[in-house]
């Protein structure tokens, strides 16, 4: 009932490789950006004082804008090396199964 | 006596208004004062005007281009990345979001800065866990990665009716919202305004489709980032584009003073806090319009590409707006001419709503002030559209064509339900957005986000990562999200006591996330695992083939230019 094609490309050694890494490397970054946020927002629910402070003498900045302001800069940044690596080397990767498996069926 | 029912009905009005600013005043209610009705804009309408002839010039040409239902709902697939991210950016960016988050850093300072945070961290989740899956699974609604290999009828029903329940209670928030802020900017009546807001939705969604909604997300986009970025760099460059010298004036003239830039009251509670970050990011994910909006590009590249782009502009133009508050906390709050009676401490003029175009007017006069009012009627406009697009898809593709009709349809008959569908929403957004004028309805945005994180994303997370999700625990775990988030919301502050008037609420919380997103969990996973029928065995054994289908795109449906 499965498709030939589909058969050919869960036998590809490659595709395993493929759906590991890719799928560790979206986890990595996932729980990254979990991880960084809800510390954020804890800190803002029970720490508040902390996110007051200013980041040094005289500045206007607290550690809450800093902090939020990295965050959005962080974030853009792992989206691009994302989208990067998933288009670039596992997307290369992924032709590859896909062209080997179509020639074997 | 008439003092105070003015007073009334203007509170009302002050309601009403609060769920255009929403995601955002879902979790908090900063004073945005009433929405009285303005003379005529005579520079704005004439802007909006040229706005409108520009997408029905759009619309007509994509009419020419929508025969098939691939067309009709997904644009033939043939949008590319960047496009689909402006597009997103312009879904997701609303008016509420220009003049909700203006007024809130006006108002709050850096607490509307840590609200900014919350609704963006949704958008890096989204591509990590779910782009390329949602693209290469789906084809024109959600439901058909739910149901890829679940029971079909079933499924597809609940998945239709929670993306109905998402879709019209947004729906009506943005109506109820539209009204009163056409009625500020343009000085038009409500249910004038509110008729035209219908009559143009319906006018691109029928003729158009997704070709006509995409380039009016689009172009209404590249307006309100030009738009902003023009009025925050004129009135950046007062400061000399100097964040301190800002942030210093904005403290000495500020209410708050120095705690401007300490966080406030608004996350003083945990609970609600880890509540409203759960809803608002995995909210996203269950939005049906955004969720839609995967499926009309190319293949998983150009899917991945679309969130970079639309991360990119989001971020930005979050930030263009934080600076936007900060400036009008100088320019707009110490200048006599934006106040009632030119009484700087009492109320601005139009409500609190009006801080960014008062700003737009300030820094940029009358042309600017024209430009942003027609910007954000431009963006209501574009997501009503967006909403109205992915209900009548709900109810044409999953609820007509695979429920009712059990595929047994022409795609001629389906985008015929399709259309008819859009129209009905359309009568029924415009009359709901009647009765609800003077209503608070700031609770039907927190339905929408709670149904959309509690119900859609769990079973569309678990549909796409777990072998062992059956028909069963779908059905259990979605409908239990459906009414628990629904339940929450109703016995919460915001329904229980402001609507029914009851004097305390049953749920002690606004926000349901951190209680019934676990629920619908953990019903999928239990029901899941009880189930050894012959169907779950055969739901199971079909999960390895989607899984290919998932991580490759083979199979994928594909772009109708081929």
């Amino acid at each position: 009932m499965s498709n030939p094609l589909y058969e050919n490309i869960k036998r590809d050694p490659r595709y395993a490789e493929l759906v590991r890494q890719r799928g560790r490397f979206a986890a990595t970054l996932a729980l990254m950006v979990i991880s960084v946020f809800f510390s954020f927002v804890l800190l803002v629910a029970f720490v508040p004082s902390a996110i007051a402070v200013r980041i040094f003498e005289g500045s206007n900045l607290t550690v809450g804008v800093v902090l939020g302001f990295f965050q959005f800069v962080f974030f853009c940044i792992l989206t691009w090396v994302y989208v990067h690596r998933a288009n670039g080397e596992f997307d290369t990767l992924n032709e590859q199964i896909i062209q080997d498996a179509m020639k074997k069926s | 006596m008439i003092r105070m029912s003015h007073t009334l009905s203007s509170a009302g009005r002050l309601l009403a208004v609060l769920p255009l600013l929403l995601p955002v005043l879902a979790y908090a209610a900063p004073d945005l004062g009433t929405t009285e009705k303005q003379p005529l804009n005579l520079p704005a309408i004439g802007m909006f005007f040229v706005f409108v002839l520009m997408t029905l010039g759009i619309t007509y040409w994509a009419a020419g281009r929508s025969k098939s239902a691939s067309d009709f709902y997904t644009a033939g697939g043939g949008i590319t990345g960047k496009q689909n991210g402006m597009a997103i950016a312009g879904d997701f960016m609303s008016a509420a979001t220009l003049l909700g988050l203006t007024a809130m850093i006006y108002g709050q300072g850096v607490d509307g800065y840590i609200y900014m945070v919350a609704f963006f961290v949704g958008w890096p989740i989204i591509l990590f866990l779910m782009a390329e899956r949602l693209r290469n699974l789906g084809k024109f609604t959600f439901a058909d990665i739910t149901a890829y290999r679940l029971n079909q009828g079933k499924v597809r029903t609940m998945a239709a009716i929670s993306s109905l329940v998402v879709v019209c209670f947004y729906l009506v928030a943005q109506m109820v919202g539209a009204g009163q802020l056409i009625k500020l900017l343009f000085g038009l009546e409500y249910n004038v305004a509110l008729v035209i807001v219908g009559v143009l939705m319906m006018v691109y969604v029928i003729f158009g489709g997704m070709v006509a909604t995409t380039w009016v997300q689009i172009i209404k986009a590249c307006m309100l980032l030009v738009g902003g970025t023009a009025i925050m760099l004129l009135a950046f460059s007062q400061f000399g584009f100097s964040f301190q010298t800002l942030t210093t004036r904005a403290m000495e003239v500020h209410k708050l003073g120095s705690k401007l830039m300490t966080p406030g009251s608004l996350l003083a509670d945990p609970i609600t806090a880890i509540s409203m970050g759960l809803g608002l990011m995995f909210g996203i994910a269950g939005l049906p319009h955004i969720l839609m909006r995967f499926f009309t590009v190319t293949n998983a590249k150009e899917a991945r590409k679309s969130v970079f782009y639309a991360s990119g502009i989001i971020a930005f133009f979050f930030n263009v707006i934080a600076i936007m508050g900060l400036c009008s906390i100088v320019l707009v709050g110490t200048d006599p001419q934006f106040f009632e009676k030119g009484d700087i401490t009492g109320k601005l003029i139009g409500g609190g709503n009006m801080v960014a175009l008062h700003l737009a007017k300030a820094a940029g006069g009358n042309l600017l002030l024209g430009f942003l009012s027609a910007v954000a009627f431009a963006t209501i406009l574009a997501v009503v559209a967006g909403l109205a697009l992915a209900g009548a898809s709900a109810i044409s593709h999953d609820l007509y064509a695979r429920v009712i009709m059990k595929g047994n349809v022409s795609e001629e008959k389906e985008i015929r339900v399709s259309k008819i569908a859009t129209l009905g929403l359309g009568v029924v957004a415009v009359l709901l957005g009647v009765v609800f004028e003077k209503m608070n309805v700031a609770f039907m945005v927190a339905l929408a986000f709670g149904v959309a994180s509690c119900a859609n994303f769990p079973v569309l997370l678990m549909s796409m990562y777990w072998r062992g999700l059956t028909t069963r625990g779908a059905l259990v775990g979605g409908y239990l999200g459906l009414i628990s988030s629904v339940l929450f919301v109703v016995f919460s502050k915001s329904v229980w006591m402001d609507v029914l008037g009851y004097a305390s609420p049953l749920f002690p919380y606004t926000q349901p996330a951190l209680f019934a997103m676990p629920l619908a969990f953990l019903g999928i996973y239990v029901f899941s695992k009880l189930d050894n029928s012959a169907e779950a065995l055969a739901e199971r054994a079909a999960f390895d083939d989607q899984y290919v289908r998932a991580q490759t795109g083979v199979g994928a449906a594909s772009a109708a230019a081929h």
